[in-house]
């Protein structure tokens, strides 16, 4: 018994070795080790064995069966493996075809500009107001202390519907809107579209975008000023840039400054596109509120002081995206719009 | 303003290098432009003599020099017609180098040779604006007792720099090289020196030769002198120099001897020919209506009363402040001159340059206003240098018709309020040096300044502007840049951008682009469009002084501006696109208008191409509206409207309400457009969706219970709207039915002409149990009845 035990063993263990594929596997099992199997028979002489040879013949029988199935489990795991990766290798994909199958859509830079440069202003605890684009000459012009006479005013410099109506020059008249309707203090900022007759040309368009920003509170001074832009500045072109306050002139603040930029091509080392100055010229104009202003809007001018500063977005954004042509700003060619 | 430094030297001892000059500048608020250096880096050009000239044997345009250049004489060729024997001239000899890196070497021309070249101003590197009148055509005559053999560079002074500054138009006093010493002085701590105005000998008297007679309230003050034995020539080079080095032509000695004090002092000047004025009489009054006048360039122009002139007693002999008149030009033959030192209204200056399109460095100056108290000072001024020059001799008194003399205005100034403003801590010794420095007067009165403008300070009227001035001086660099204090405030943006912002986060994300489109479109986009006559959309605000008709309307749709980005899109081979803008539409209660008109935000959908279609840009809609909580709305379909596609248009309703239209572009349109291909358009109220938007959202628990669908397929005519089934279904389903899913629409094979095939797929669920087959029966059986009585439909098995 102990022979034929020992002969399953080894016929079933030199047949696995055969084996490649599950379904012979399977066969052999049922072979060997089913209910109608070699040594399934086998044991089924267990009877006629002595008291004493039996523990050991189960013993042994024992052994053979664990030894079969787990050569057969081990062979089993194997195949199913191989097969597995059969399969998924018949799966394999041209990773690098191009399907569009989901396409985001874009903002337009100016308007991402716009809303980059509020959403700065708003963590800054300014709130966004916004005007009309259609404007009285009192609060574009008047109001905002710029002389009867100046030239600013002329046919050739705004749009007029007639003596008293005229499409905004600037985003400015807000800060009148939003002194007389809200008074002081006042943390605003405003953008949007503003208007000038001016030809369209590489770097004019009719229509163009500013932002403004005005601040009224007692004890407002010329360092705060100098102070917040600072920060603007710094988060919109980076750490490294500084900052120059150059005296200039508005009507309606005084004193007035404009302020440039270190290059942003050359960081203020000096390159072309500066002249070797290292400056970047005139990003925004601001000053302190001309108290003429502030009393023209009903706010005591003794009491209260306050900054205000205006720049253009088309040029931030093109100056950011290095965009050459103002044209291209309001033409909306899809190819243009799809690289922001 | 263009400055140049060696002259600004005249009046303000100031030695610092270039940079530093620049930069105290620029921080004191002369805002330097540009540095022109004026070493044009021109190698071996020296002055000669022409000796002989002779004709070129073999060339009729040439002629043969010989020409003394100091130590030799040299042979040159030359196509000059403008040279004479004993001339001096700017001799380029062999190896030398001119403007533009131009090198000379040996030639030969027509078989002579020839060892160098004459040349002109343009060769050395003068700009063609500039050049004398003399030399516009030819070689440069080198005028004056010149050593031969001299390099040119000497003799043009080409060296040191001139700097191009930006004047802002309230500073007109810095128009001028001594107002520009002024700043100069101040900003490096220095003193201004003016010159000292000396006439040595004057003869007769000026009431013999000419009478003034001021008839208009638009000269404030004419100051005139004569000059007689009048000597016209050119200028002697050291004058020519500077008028070219601020960037003026050298005409002759009196007109340049004015342009230079005008440079000088900033007061324009103007010299009349006395004999060719008649009656001896000069008059300043406003033009009579058709008048006319043929100016200096030439031209004959129209006056009427709105135009100051200067007239004899029978004709106008120059526009005031403009420009002179032909008739009494300075020429050659002029033997007698009244000078013209006046001060014009600005505004009336303004609107003549501005109505003949004439803007001269005369007129610029009076536009932005001219302090009365200078002009003497000019008129003398231009009396000693004529006087300096040999150019006449001159006429003892003057005729100065000043009416309101204007007196330096007192300002009271605040130290604590310098401070305050400004952010720093000043003393009163700092604040009084500085005002001074600028040529104010400076009282002490307790904690009080009060400060004296002098008068040709136009642009100081109260106590901020002297602040500035200190500021300015200061240098806004110096100030500390501070934290605001004050209330802390949280930032916020109105509702209606928030869902402008929301709206483009959602388009953004469904791909569509976002444009930017002019608000003004032209009048005839309307009927490109085929908007209907009456349609109130055609009542648009006009713009008065348009940039021509296509910006000439305030837009009422937005369609316009989209049909023409696509368009442009379409006629580039863009294949495919899909845009947006929100922007605003201008609306009038009454026309014209007389108050600020309504200002409706709006939102435009446009696209063409790949896969897009009625149901692309409704989907869309869908997706916009359900993300900021409006529901409830529904598409009715439109078929009046011209715009659009009769059968594929719908506008939206909420509540009655029409908050937008969407659809295909009608046919005709779009061939108005030049597109071939379908267009799919929207336009969406943005007030109402604003109105109606609701950004808070509430969770709703998540279904316990399985749900449970059915399939539905009817037969039914082709006419009813799958809306219309839907709303049936939902009346039926209450609160069982979660969705119902538009699985198949069919026709043909086996459906009968006119008629189609829907199917749906029910699906029912409650929220508090298990459904059974019979509840869902019932609901079904009931819908299912109501389908086929409401619109006649099949139950298709």
């Amino acid at each position: 018994m102990k022979e034929k035990l020992e002969n399953i063993k080894e016929t079933a263990l030199s047949k696995i070795n055969e084996i490649k594929d599950l379904n012979k596997l399977e066969e052999l099992r049922v072979k060997v080790l089913g209910k109608k199997g070699e040594l399934t028979s086998v044991l089924r002489g267990m009877g006629k064995l002595s008291a004493d040879e039996r523990p050991e013949m189960g013993k042994l029988a024992n052994q053979v069966r664990d030894e079969i199935e787990a050569a057969m489990g081990e062979l089993k795991d194997d195949l199913e493996e191989k097969l597995k990766f059969q399969k998924m290798s018949l799966e394999t994909l041209d990773i690098t075809i191009q399907k569009e199958l989901h396409k985001l859509g874009h903002r337009h830079p100016l308007m991402q500009t716009i809303e980059e440069l509020e959403n700065l202003f708003i963590s800054m605890g300014f709130s966004v107001v916004v005007g009309p684009e259609v404007e009285t000459v009192a609060n574009n012009f008047d109001s905002l202390n710029s002389p009867k006479n100046h030239p600013s005013r002329d046919l050739s410099d705004t749009f007029y519907f007639n003596e008293e109506l005229l499409l905004r020059t600037h985003t400015s008249p807000v800060q009148i809107r939003a002194m007389k309707e809200i008074g002081a203090p006042l943390r605003i900022v405003s953008s949007g579209r503003t208007f000038r007759p001016d030809a369209v040309d590489d770097t004019h368009s009719p229509m163009f975008h500013q932002l403004e920003g005005l601040v009224i509170d007692e004890n407002v001074n010329m360092g705060n000023l100098m102070y917040t832009l600072n920060i603007f500045i710094k988060e919109l072109f980076g750490e490294d840039i500084e900052t120059r306050y150059r005296p200039h002139h508005f009507p309606f603040t005084e004193p007035s400054a404009e302020v440039d930029v270190s290059c942003l091509s050359c960081r203020g080392k000096g390159c072309e596109t500066c002249s070797n100055t290292g400056w970047d010229m005139e990003l925004l104009g601001c000053g302190m509120v001309h108290p003429n202003v502030l009393e023209n809007c009903g706010i005591d001018s003794e009491k209260y002081s306050g900054f205000a500063f205006g720049m253009g977005i088309d040029r931030i954004t093109m100056i950011k995206y290095g965009i050459p042509n103002i044209r291209l700003l309001f033409e909306n060619d899809n190819r243009f719009l799809e690289q922001f | 303003m263009l400055l140049p430094i060696k002259w600004l030297r005249d009046y303000v001892d100031i030695d610092e290098d270039i940079r530093t000059i620049t930069d105290g500048l620029t921080y004191s608020g002369s805002h330097i432009e540009s540095i022109i250096e004026l070493d044009k880096e021109i190698k071996g050009v020296v002055v000669g003599k022409i000796l002989e000239i002779e004709a070129h044997k073999d060339a009729d345009k040439l002629v043969v020099c010989k020409v003394d250049v100091g130590e030799e004489i040299v042979q040159i060729v030359t196509g000059a017609t403008n040279i004479r024997e004993g001339q001096l001239v700017p001799v380029a000899l062999v190896g030398a180098v001119l403007a533009g890196n131009f090198k000379i070497e040996e030639s030969e021309l027509r078989g002579v040779k020839s060892f160098g070249m004459l040349c002109s101003l343009e060769e050395l590197g003068y700009g063609e604006n500039v050049i004398p009148k003399e030399a516009v055509d030819g070689i440069y005559e080198v005028r004056g007792d010149y050593k031969i053999g001299t390099p040119i560079e000497e003799v043009l002074e080409m060296d040191g720099y001139v700097l191009e500054i930006e004047i802002t138009p309230n500073r007109q006093d810095c128009l001028s090289i001594i107002g520009l010493a002024r700043e100069t002085a101040a900003t490096f701590d220095k003193k201004v020196k003016e010159p000292t105005i000396e006439i040595k000998e004057e003869v007769d008297h000026i009431s013999e030769y000419v009478e003034i007679e001021i008839e208009s309230e638009n000269c404030n003050r004419y100051y005139a002198r004569v000059i007689k034995d009048v000597k016209i020539e050119p200028s002697p080079i050291w004058l020519q120099n500077r008028l070219m080095e601020a960037g003026m032509r050298p005409i002759n000695n009196i007109v340049d001897i004015t342009n230079y004090i005008m440079l000088e002092y900033g007061q324009p000047l103007h010299a009349f020919d006395l004999d060719r004025v008649n009656g001896n009489k000069v008059i300043v009054r406003q033009a009579k209506d058709g008048e006319q006048i043929k100016t200096l360039d030439d031209q004959d122009r129209k006056l009427d009363e709105n135009d100051l002139v200067i007239a004899d007693e029978t004709n106008p002999i120059g526009i005031a402040g403009v420009m002179g008149g032909f008739d009494s030009e300075i020429t050659e033959d002029t033997k007698i001159v009244m000078l013209e030192s006046a001060v014009f209204d600005p505004r009336s200056i303004r609107l003549t340059s501005k109505k003949f399109n004439l803007r001269s460095e005369a007129s610029s100056r009076f536009e932005k206003g001219i302090d009365p108290n200078l002009a003497k000072k000019a008129g003398d001024r231009f009396c000693q240098l004529v006087e300096e020059l040999g150019a006449g001799k001159i006429i003892k008194g003057n005729i100065d018709e000043y009416e309101e003399i204007v007196k330096p205005k007192t300002i009271d100034l605040r130290v604590k309020r310098v401070n305050d403003l400004l952010g720093t801590d000043l003393e009163r010794e700092t604040i009084t040096k500085y005002l001074e420095g600028l040529g104010f007067k400076v009282e002490k009165d307790e904690e009080i300044l009060k400060v004296t403008v002098p008068t040709y300070r136009l642009d100081i009227y109260v106590e901020v502007d002297l602040i500035e001035e200190i500021g300015r001086l200061y240098g806004f660099h110096n100030i500390k840049p501070e934290p605001l204090k004050g209330t802390l405030s949280r930032g916020e943006k109105p509702y209606a951008r928030i869902i402008e912002d929301k709206s483009k986060e959602i388009l953004s994300a469904l791909g569509l682009n976002e444009i930017v489109t002019y608000s003004f479109i032209s009048p005839k986009a309307y009927d490109k469009l085929r908007i209907d006559k009456k349609d109130e959309l055609r009542d648009y605000i006009e713009l008065l002084n348009p940039l021509g008709e296509d910006y000439s309307v305030m837009r009422t749709t937005l369609l316009s501006n989209m049909m023409d980005t696509l368009s442009r899109n379409y006629n580039r081979k863009v294949k495919s696109t899909f845009l947006y803008e929100i922007g605003t539409l201008f609306t009038a209660e009454k026309l014209p208008i007389i108050e600020i008109p309504n200002e409706d935000r709006a939102l435009v959908l446009g696209g063409y191409g790949n896969n897009i279609d009625f149901y692309t840009i409704k989907s869309v809609v869908d997706s916009l509206l359900s993300k900021i909580g409006i529901r409830g709305y529904e598409y009715v379909r439109e078929e009046d409207n011209p715009v659009f596609h009769p059968g594929r248009t719908a506008n939206i309703i909420l509540d009655g309400k029409i908050l937008g239209r969407i659809g295909e572009v009608h046919p005709d349109t779009i061939e108005n457009y030049g597109i071939k291909e379908r267009v799919y358009l929207g336009q969406l109220d943005y007030d109402i969706v604003k109105e109606e938007s609701k950004l808070e959202i509430s969770f709703k628990e998540l279904p316990k219970y399985p749900s449970v669908t059915r399939d539905l397929a009817l037969v039914l005519d082709e006419s009813v709207l799958v809306g219309e089934i839907e709303k049936v279904i939902n009346k039926h389903g209450k609160d069982l039915i979660e969705k119902i899913e538009l699985f198949d629409i069919y026709t043909g094979d086996q459906i009968p002409e006119g008629k189609k095939s829907v199917a749906y797929s029910i699906i029912y669920r409650s929220y508090e149990k298990t459904l059974t087959d019979k509840e869902i029966n019932s609901v079904q059986n009931n819908l299912i009845e109501d389908l086929e009585k409401s619109f006649d439909a099949e139950l298709r098995s």
